[in-house]
């Protein structure tokens, strides 16, 4: 299809040319990081890369998407570090080659979150799977992310210790979104429906409406996140001496220090717990 | 009546000079569009200069015949020759034709006239434009958008893109229907200058007083045949076939 | 709703107060599409123009393709264009992804169809009126395509105008290509989406009345020029 050809170079020399350096790569020195839409929506980029970029001249261009979607796109090389939150994921991310090192950065905890009159009685419940259990009981509308995502991971490794496997009630008072945090919570706010939140994202979030967190405290709603440098090896394209010296920063006491000041209303979002760390 | 007065008829247009167009032949041509029978084997030579009119009752093929000789149809059997030459792009661009209704650019009456100019290699376009402009009484109306002309204007305006091509063969498509008298007037003097600057004019009408005036021979063709070919002045007085004096005698021929 | 009222004073305030984050993502936005919008004119007009009028062996699938294309959803044409520029792709190497140029291209593929297919059916129509006259005077066809295009340059105003509303309202193909980079890919709809997902709705939606706004600007503009230049034509 010379046509096909054709339209591809018109299209890319045209865009070139036209947007040209004023819209393209800066004379700054940059990185990609793939991340996940709970560090962004909560706002905790916003807080804390001012610091790192003021003080290396380095820009951080963060990219917010699910784990997930954050860890493909790392793997086709698309991205300088990731930080997402999904252990095991991250794990074969490495040992599949696609990554140097997994190092723990900070963790907070997932909450269940539902509507104030909870018709599946699960308030106060500490035991999560627990908890679960009673919605698919009870048959009361929950809501999944349904995308992969490092919260979808972990809810469905829930279900399973529940013994419950949802897909069977898919469509019904399962409902898988199929996208972000922020817009199942939003589904959750007007449909009424349970639904699993990381705690960052569930407090920076503006439409609550008639949710409240219903089920907490169980040490398997614990959420660590994990910052990794994309394999130069598998794809020369990544700045590997930036992106490790952002990963020093974050992992390092300033970093440290940076995430556990993060408030909001005065709460705490995330937990640093880099090794060696002194600040928690 | 003052838009007559002021046209000027004084400027004669240039003789051509160069080669002729001529003949033109004919042979046995037929045209049939979706089962009818337009034209049913035209045997027709024409070769000298003289202003020929095309006469006919409605449907006897005269525009058709009119567009098959300047290539805008395509013969379904036989055979057209310029001066020997079968019709090519080279030939047609030594042509012009006038449509009963005007079809104008979307702009102004000079880039109208510019456009043309633009089509072929001429040297001295802006004399050429401002003289074409002149002869055709349009050089107040050059900057009004050509679509907003009156009826006659826009013919005018045909007209003189028509003859800045400077064409060997003007063919004349019912070139005043439909225009009030003062329009009319001006169109045929502009013809009748054209015509004698040497210009060869295939006119079709209906009009017999036109016909009258401006003709020098007139091909009658009637149920897609030639059915005469005479000069003017015996055609319109001594009519050789009945069909044609039929028509000149305001029979309603079918 | 409160709600609405609440997002009409945001709009407002933000506008008056021509908040530097907004002058800047409504700066991009306008950068993007308007550049996508000349790329894919200068592909779609003369196109659109040939397929009115040149008859070759499958133009009838060209056409049906353009106006079958005019319904490409954006999401598909943000993943065709990833994985084109991806790192892991056949055009990585060119380091475009996860920036405006990218932006541009896929808002170009995504408009380019429409810009086609409206295109070839204005200048059909009037090459109706044309083509006697046009083959009479033994126009050449790139002469033509350049006449009609001209004259119908009204008509193709809205054309454009069509392709740069679905352009800078486009969401799903600006998110995966450019990532919602702040300060540099953030557009008016990405940042939209972005409100949207932490729960800032009266935000988001003040963000989209300005977005509306900005194409009234747009239409308005082209309309007043329209009247301007018809008025001088006039005279």
């Amino acid at each position: 299809m010379k046509l096909v050809k054709f339209l591809c170079a018109g299209f890319l020399a045209a865009g070139i040319v036209l947007t040209g350096p004023g819209l393209t790569a800066q004379a700054t020195d940059f990185i990609v990081v793939q991340s996940t839409t709970s560090t962004q929506n909560s706002g905790l980029f916003d807080a804390i890369l001012p610091e790192f970029e003021e003080k290396t001249g380095i820009d951080v261009r963060v990219v917010a998407v699910g784990t997930g979607q954050a860890l493909k796109n790392a793997a086709n090389g698309d991205g300088d570090v990731l930080l997402v939150h999904a252990k095991p994921a991250e794990l074969t991310f490495v040992a599949d080659g696609f990554g140097v090192e997994r190092l723990d950065v900070m963790y907070n905890d997932f909450v269940i979150v539902g509507p104030a009159d909870d018709p599946a009685g699960i308030k106060g419940m500490t035991d999560a799977p627990a908890a679960m259990k009673q919605i698919a009981g009870a048959e009361a509308v929950f809501a999944s992310r349904g995308d992969d995502s490092g919260t979808h991971k972990k809810e469905l490794a829930l279900w399973t210790e529940a013994g419950i496997d949802p897909a069977d009630a898919s469509g019904t008072w399962y409902r898988e979104t199929g996208s972000g945090m922020g817009a199942t919570l939003n589904l959750a706010a007007g449909k009424g429906a349970y639904t699993m939140s990381d705690r960052a994202t569930w407090l920076a979030f503006n439409n609550k409406g008639n949710l409240a967190i219903l089920a907490e405290g169980d040490d398997r709603l614990f959420n660590q996140y994990g910052i990794i440098l994309v394999n130069p090896d598998r794809h020369p394209s990544v700045k590997a001496g930036l992106g490790q010296k952002f990963i020093d920063w974050l992992t390092g006491p300033d970093g440290q220090k940076a995430i556990a000041s993060f408030k909001i209303g005065g709460e705490q979002l995330f937990f640093p717990n880099a090794r060696g760390s002194t600040t928690n | 009546m003052s838009e007559v007065l002021s046209f000027p008829g004084h400027a004669p247009l240039k003789a051509r000079t160069g080669r002729s167009a001529l003949p033109l032949s004919v042979r046995q041509l037929t045209f049939r569009t979706e089962g009818i029978d337009i034209l049913r084997g035209v045997n027709l030579s024409l070769e000298s200069n003289d202003l020929t009119v095309l006469m006919g009752p409605n449907g006897a093929g005269k525009s058709v015949f009119l567009r098959l000789i300047h290539g805008l149809l395509q013969p379904s059997s036989g055979d057209i020759r310029w001066d020997g030459a079968p019709l090519s792009k080279a030939v047609r661009r030594s042509q012009a034709l006038v449509f009963q209704k005007p079809v104008l650019l979307r702009r102004s009456v000079r880039a109208n006239l510019s456009f043309a100019l633009g089509l072929r290699g001429f040297v001295n376009r802006s004399a050429r434009l401002e003289q074409a402009l002149a002869d055709s009484g349009l050089a107040d109306l050059a900057d009004r958008p050509a679509r907003v002309l009156s009826g006659g204007e826009q013919q005018r305006l045909a007209l003189a893109r028509a003859l800045i091509l400077d064409p060997k063969v003007l063919f004349l498509d019912e070139p005043t229907a439909n225009l009030d008298p003062a329009s009319v007037l001006m169109i045929e003097d502009v013809i009748g200058r054209v015509r004698a600057s040497g210009v060869k004019i295939i006119l079709v009408t209906h009009d017999a007083h036109q016909a009258r005036r401006l003709g020098e021979e007139v091909v009658f063709l009637h149920k897609g045949r030639v059915s005469e070919h005479s000069p003017a002045d015996l055609f319109f007085n001594q009519p050789q076939s009945a069909e044609a004096e039929a028509y000149l005698n305001g029979k309603i021929l079918v | 709703m409160q709600d609405f009222a609440h997002s009409f004073v945001l709009a407002g305030n933000l506008i008056l107060q021509a908040d530097a984050a907004l002058v800047e993502i409504v700066g991009l936005s306008l950068q993007v599409t308007a550049t996508a919008l000349v790329v894919s004119a200068a592909i779609g007009l003369p196109l659109g123009a040939i397929l009115a009028i040149a008859r070759f062996p499958g133009r009838m699938v060209l056409v049906v393709l353009s106006n079958a294309l005019m319904g490409l959803p954006p999401v598909v044409v943000g993943l065709t264009v990833y994985m084109l520029l991806s790192n892991a792709g056949p055009l990585g190497v060119l380091g475009l992804l996860y920036t405006p140029t990218a932006m541009v291209i896929a808002q170009s593929i995504l408009i380019t169809p429409i810009i086609i297919a409206l295109t070839r059916q204005v200048i059909a129509d009037l090459h109706q009126d044309y083509s006697d006259t046009f083959r009479s005077m033994v126009v050449p066809g790139h002469t033509a395509v350049a006449a009609l295009l001209w004259d119908a340059r009204y008509s193709l105003m809205t054309v454009l105008l069509a392709g740069f509303g679905r352009a800078i309202a486009e969401v799903g193909a600006v998110m995966i290509v450019g990532g919602n980079i702040n300060h540099v890919t953030r557009v008016m709809t990405t940042a939209i989406a972005l409100e949207t997902s932490k729960g800032e709705l009266a935000l988001a939606l003040a963000l989209g009345i300005v977005l509306l706004l900005i194409a009234f600007a747009v239409n308005g503009s082209v309309a007043l020029l329209r009247g301007a230049e018809r008025s001088l034509v006039r005279v």
